[in-house]
């Protein structure tokens, strides 16, 4: 039983966009396999297939070839940069949806959305409605909506890219007690080095066109971290160089 | 830990606080004001200018009316029984076209939006009903249907439903993809993307739609109540053309106030529907 080791299992996965000679080989044969319960950094360049890859696994998209599995066949809950919450219901009507949608019963319905806004600070925000939130709050709520599908699995795509260096912070420190708290296994995609180093267990380098897996580093600076702390900025150092090194390749 | 955890949350109740701060809203009195005294102004200016023709002799006094004369028949007008329920006999045409219009615009609009060889078909021949001018059809309603309820029926649907039906239409088109993928991701698949992120999420355009159905309804009725008389069924634009008949110019001219305000009045509804869902989705600043 392998399986019951990995979280994710990617093998050999291998997605084209378009045909002939015009095609893009978004990703080429990725393999991965992501641990129960560890937080996996995904870095690349642009073009690198990031999203592509976070779309096969939360099966909103389907590879050409190779497999993806999740651990007990669960559907992973997928977080975008935008919160992309639906403006026509009120905040904790968003974060309810998932749950009416799952067939949780009216009366546990409340009580799970009052718990999860809890856990991303915003109880006293549930009858607002989104426009009349900031933007870091907005991604709270987004992320209370993916906590409500109570997938053991969590994808992040750039989750925090649109928001100021503050808020950002501060929602590392949330999305790591979460993290923790519930025992998830995250595959986080980004192109901030440093936010990478802050947050992963592991830190995966994708190279561009096509996507494949060409380096990886475990961060082994003990939690809680700091974005600024010497050590964060050691790892992110190296990764970024290695990036470099991978973008440089495109160049001739 | 727990005094950590404390900072923490403080921090971030404070950024919410700080984010939010310059959030207030105008007050209603100035808000009511500000959306009115334009409206009362333009009014003004073409009663004014009204005036300021009928003072010029272009035409006669007995022909073009002046704002005061016309104001006192318009008073006439609203006391007499007949008047009562020639607005009755129009507003029960014009609910009954508009509600099937509206049945038939939703069913075609979701017809189309959803199924492609139907979009292909008969999407650009809703749009070339719609620039298709509701009088022309007409003399085809009169040898269809002679001069009855039906004939003003059929052309009153014909005008209101292309809109409505390309309301929808728009709606679903332009639902934003990630809203899609959003749905998707958190289990709507299926009719329950339908009802639970593509019916609400096209509601601004189905909206519209409804409100430039109405438009066209009213015209389309106004033009039918001109040409299809029926003996026994007084009707606004009927009562407009008999006194046109008569050279009754005063009440000719009341009957055209009262037309346009029957259209302003629903249409201020549609406004007010337009505004609520905007408010609410956040897409206008002035709150």
């Amino acid at each position: 039983m392998t399986t019951a080791r990995t979280a994710v299992t990617l093998s050999g996965v291998s997605k084209v966009y378009g045909r002939g000679p015009a095609a893009v080989h978004a990703l080429d044969s990725v393999s991965l396999d992501i641990a129960p319960g560890e937080f996996v950094c995904l870095v690349g360049a642009s073009g690198c297939g990031k999203s592509t890859l976070l779309s096969l696994v939360a099966g909103l998209d389907t590879q050409d070839s190779g497999s993806v599995a999740i651990v007990d066949g669960a559907r992973p809950a997928l977080m975008f940069q935008e919160p992309a919450l639906f403006p026509w219901l009120t905040v904790a009507g968003n974060v309810t949806l998932p749950l009416r949608l799952r067939g949780v019963p009216r009366p546990r319905r409340a009580e799970r959305v009052a718990e999860l806004l809890r856990s991303v600070h915003l109880e006293e925000f549930a009858r607002r409605r989104p426009h009349q939130l900031s933007g870091g709050m907005r991604q709270r709520v987004a992320l209370a909506r993916t906590l409500a599908l109570d997938t053991p699995v969590l994808l992040m795509d750039e989750p925090f890219g649109a928001l100021d260096a503050m808020t950002r912070d501060i929602l590392h420190d949330e999305i790591e007690r979460i993290w923790q708290e519930r025992g998830l296994t995250v595959l986080f995609v980004t192109h901030n080095v440093r936010e990478a180093a802050r947050l992963g267990d592991r830190i995966i380098l994708l190279s561009s066109r096509p996507g494949r897996v060409v380096w990886e580093r475990r961060v082994d600076v003990p939690r809680p971290r700091r974005i600024d702390s010497p050590e964060i900025a050691e790892v992110a150092a190296e990764v970024t160089d290695r990036l470099r090194r991978e973008v440089g390749r495109h160049g001739h | 830990m727990a005094t950590d955890l404390g900072t923490a949350e403080r921090t971030i109740t404070g950024l919410d606080a700080l984010d939010l701060a310059d959030r207030t809203a105008t007050p209603r009195g100035a808000r009511v004001w500000a959306a009115a005294w334009p409206k009362v102004l333009a009014l003004g200016l073409a009663v004014g200018l009204w005036q300021v023709v009928v003072w010029s002799g272009w035409r006669p006094e007995y022909i073009l009316p002046a704002p005061a004369t016309v104001a006192a028949a318009l008073v006439d007008l609203v006391r007499t029984g007949g008047f009562w329920s020639s607005v009755v006999n129009t507003a029960g045409r014009a609910l009954s076209g508009y509600s099937i219009a509206i049945a038939i615009g939703l069913v075609l609009g979701v017809a189309v939006a959803r199924i492609r060889v139907l979009r292909a078909a008969i999407g650009s021949m809703i749009t070339a009903l719609q620039t298709m001018p509701s009088i022309a059809w007409f003399p085809l309603a009169i040898v269809l249907f002679q001069l009855s309820e039906q004939a003003i029926l059929f052309v009153v649907v014909l005008g209101a439903a292309p809109s409505i039906a390309n309301g929808v239409i728009a709606g679903v088109d332009y639902v934003p993809p990630l809203l899609l993928r959003a749905g998707r991701n958190i289990g709507a698949r299926g009719w329950r993307l339908y009802r639970y992120v593509i019916g609400p999420a096209s509601l601004p355009h189905i909206v519209s739609g409804l409100k430039q159905g109405w438009a066209f309804c009213w015209r389309s009725l106004m033009a039918g109540e001109l040409l299809v008389i029926i003996p026994g069924r007084p009707a606004v634009g009927t009562s407009l053309e008999q006194h046109r008949g008569l050279s009754e110019y005063p009440e000719m001219m009341a009957d055209m106030i009262v037309i346009l305000v029957i259209g302003l009045l629903v249409d201020a509804v549609f406004g007010a529907a337009d505004r609520a869902v905007r408010t609410r989705w956040g897409i206008t600043e002035n709150r």
